[in-house]
């Protein structure tokens, strides 16, 4: 084509560093350019960032939960008799209770209890009672963390929390699940180890437990699932996760706001929709290889399927 | 992660020296022009603006900390934070409970928004829990809706679910719009004894000093040229 009037090579487009400048005044921006602004405010950054506090109260509860059944389900197994009774009473106490009261209950009892034991420790003897009309008065140096902390230090606190308070409540579950298990391991193993001369601690350690995982697994994948279905909770302790701030992001803005917007709930739920499918897909899938693998010589089904497929 | 804070240094108690104590105020977040997060994730308002313009002349370190409306008052009185600047209005039945400093905001009118201009006040009504116009509407004979904050009430009024909206004018202007559909109805009403800052009864050094200053800047004009600013020309200050 020869120049003058022809065909022109089309501008090129803005580059994303020229798009964010010209966010500083949204009033000018219409349609895509608006909504790139929109997505890349403050705000929405705090928004992505709660799906990491999300992922980072599944990967640090799971351990804690399991470490917590665990403790439940030897001590429930233990022939020292307050030691059974103990770990019977907190698998039927949790697991008799509604989660939401543990979850409401654990983070003000510990916070109340770990500062009054500092109150006693670090100030000065007073006459006024801790506990009085409502209020739970300590000194300012009992508080947990100190009003003068870096506001990271309290949403780390309320998080530790929360962390604590839906261990309590998964490991009742994970208890029962895994002194199930143990109970499942065939009598016959551990009496073989037994005749080998092994101490009964030593039977738990390399005959009971190895063989245990194979049984505990589907309850404790079960548990997994619903531990994922669960995190929405962290709302309710305060703490500012997805759920809270899809409400809040989501919740009609008006004039007031830089970008205002009708009611946009349902796209932000739907995102949060897809991020929980996401999390229980990649959850089955990693969970059934991991059976897969425990399940190989297993006297179970599954060890039987393996066994035949392979032949 | 939670909002911007002010004072992000920790400061060691030293004998002696005056104890360094940051007064955190909690605050709803959730109710524009009182309070709301703006969008670069910061508390926001005119309540954010006061308080820290008190805190200033109080000479005293302040952060904020937001929490749900629900349980605000529990949270204060549990020691999570040292005040509520939240658009409270002054009640007696919260006085039993808490104490407040002299209000900073005279008292507002409620207003009831609705769909239709003929809408039912005595049908269903929805109003924010826990607010004193949600009292008013359980006494008025109404059926009474309640939802957590100001805009799921404003949402079931568009969806239906109630005939219409009773709040703080000031914030449910913000949804009296053209393209919302929603209107005024009815005669405004004036309920509460203004808006103040809410502290616990054991408190009372702290609130002391948040009336001294207060009275401060009614005297001095500055409280109302704020009122001005967020609230426009019409409202009568103090």
């Amino acid at each position: 084509m020869t120049s003058g009037g022809g065909l022109r090579a089309p501008a090129p487009p803005q580059s994303f560093s020229q798009m964010f400048t010209h966010c500083a005044d949204p009033s000018q921006l219409e349609g895509l350019s608006w909504l790139l602004c929109y997505l890349t405010t403050g705000k929405q950054f705090l928004f992505y960032g709660s799906f990491l506090i999300v992922i980072a109260l599944l990967v640090v509860t799971a351990p804690v939960a399991l470490l917590f059944g665990f403790g439940g389900a030897l001590a429930a197994r233990s022939p020292i008799l307050p030691l059974r009774l103990f770990g019977k009473g907190y698998t039927s106490m949790v697991r008799g209770v509604p989660d939401i009261i543990f979850f409401l209950f654990v983070p003000v009892a510990m916070d109340q209890g770990l500062e009054y034991l500092r109150h006693l420790w670090k100030c000065p003897p007073s006459d006024a009672p801790v506990w009085a009309n409502n209020e739970f008065n300590v000194c300012a140096a009992a508080k947990i963390p100190l009003s003068t902390s870096p506001q990271i230090w309290h949403e780390a606190y309320g998080f530790a929390l929360a962390v604590v308070a839906f261990a309590v409540v998964f490991g009742a579950f994970a208890a029962n699940v895994l002194y199930g298990a143990m109970n499942a391991v065939p009598r016959a193993q551990l009496e073989t180890a037994e005749a080998y001369g092994m101490s009964p601690a030593q039977v738990r350690r390399r005959i009971l437990i190895p063989q245990m995982w194979t049984y505990a697994l589907p309850g404790l994948a079960n548990l997994w699932m619903i531990l994922i279905k669960a995190t929405p909770l962290l709302f309710l302790l305060g703490i500012e996760d997805i759920v809270y701030w899809a409400r809040e992001l989501g919740a009609t803005k008006s004039g007031i706001y830089a970008f205002p917007h009708p009611d946009w709930r349902v796209w932000y739920f739907l995102v949060l929709l897809g991020f929980y499918l996401g999390m229980t897909r990649v959850s089955e899938i990693l969970l059934g290889r991991l059976t897969a693998r425990l399940s190989r010589g297993q006297a179970t089904m599954a060890g039987e399927a393996m066994r035949k497929a392979g032949a | 992660m939670k909002k911007l804070i002010l004072t992000a240094a920790a400061l060691a108690l030293s004998a002696g020296l005056a104890s360094a104590q940051t007064v955190r105020m909690g605050t709803e977040g959730a109710y524009p022009p009182y309070n709301f997060i703006n969008d670069k994730g910061e508390v926001d308002g005119f309540e954010r603006e006061l308080g820290d313009t008190l805190c200033a002349k109080a000479e005293l370190k302040c952060t904020w900390v937001t929490n749900e409306w629900d349980s605000i008052i529990p949270n204060l009185l549990s020691g999570n934070y040292d005040t509520i600047m939240a658009g409270m209005s002054i009640t007696d039945e919260r006085k039993e409970v808490i104490d407040f400093t002299e209000a900073y905001y005279p008292p507002a009118p409620s207003a009831y928004a609705a769909l239709k201009p003929d809408a039912d006040m005595k049908g269903i009504v929805a109003a924010q829990v826990g607010t004193i116009q949600a009292d008013f509407v359980a006494k008025s004979g109404a059926t009474l809706l309640e939802f957590p904050t100001l805009d799921d009430t404003v949402a079931a009024v568009k969806n239906g679910e109630a005939d219409a909206v009773f709040a703080d004018k000031d914030p449910l202007a913000a949804f009296v719009t053209a393209e919302s559909g929603l209107q005024w109805v009815g005669e405004d009403v004036a309920l509460g004894g203004g808006v103040g800052m809410g502290l616990r009864k054991s408190d009372a050094e702290l609130k002391g000093k948040f009336d001294a200053v207060i009275a401060e800047m009614k005297a001095d004009g500055s409280l109302n040229a704020l009122i001005t600013k967020w609230f426009g020309p019409d409202v009568k200050g103090f």
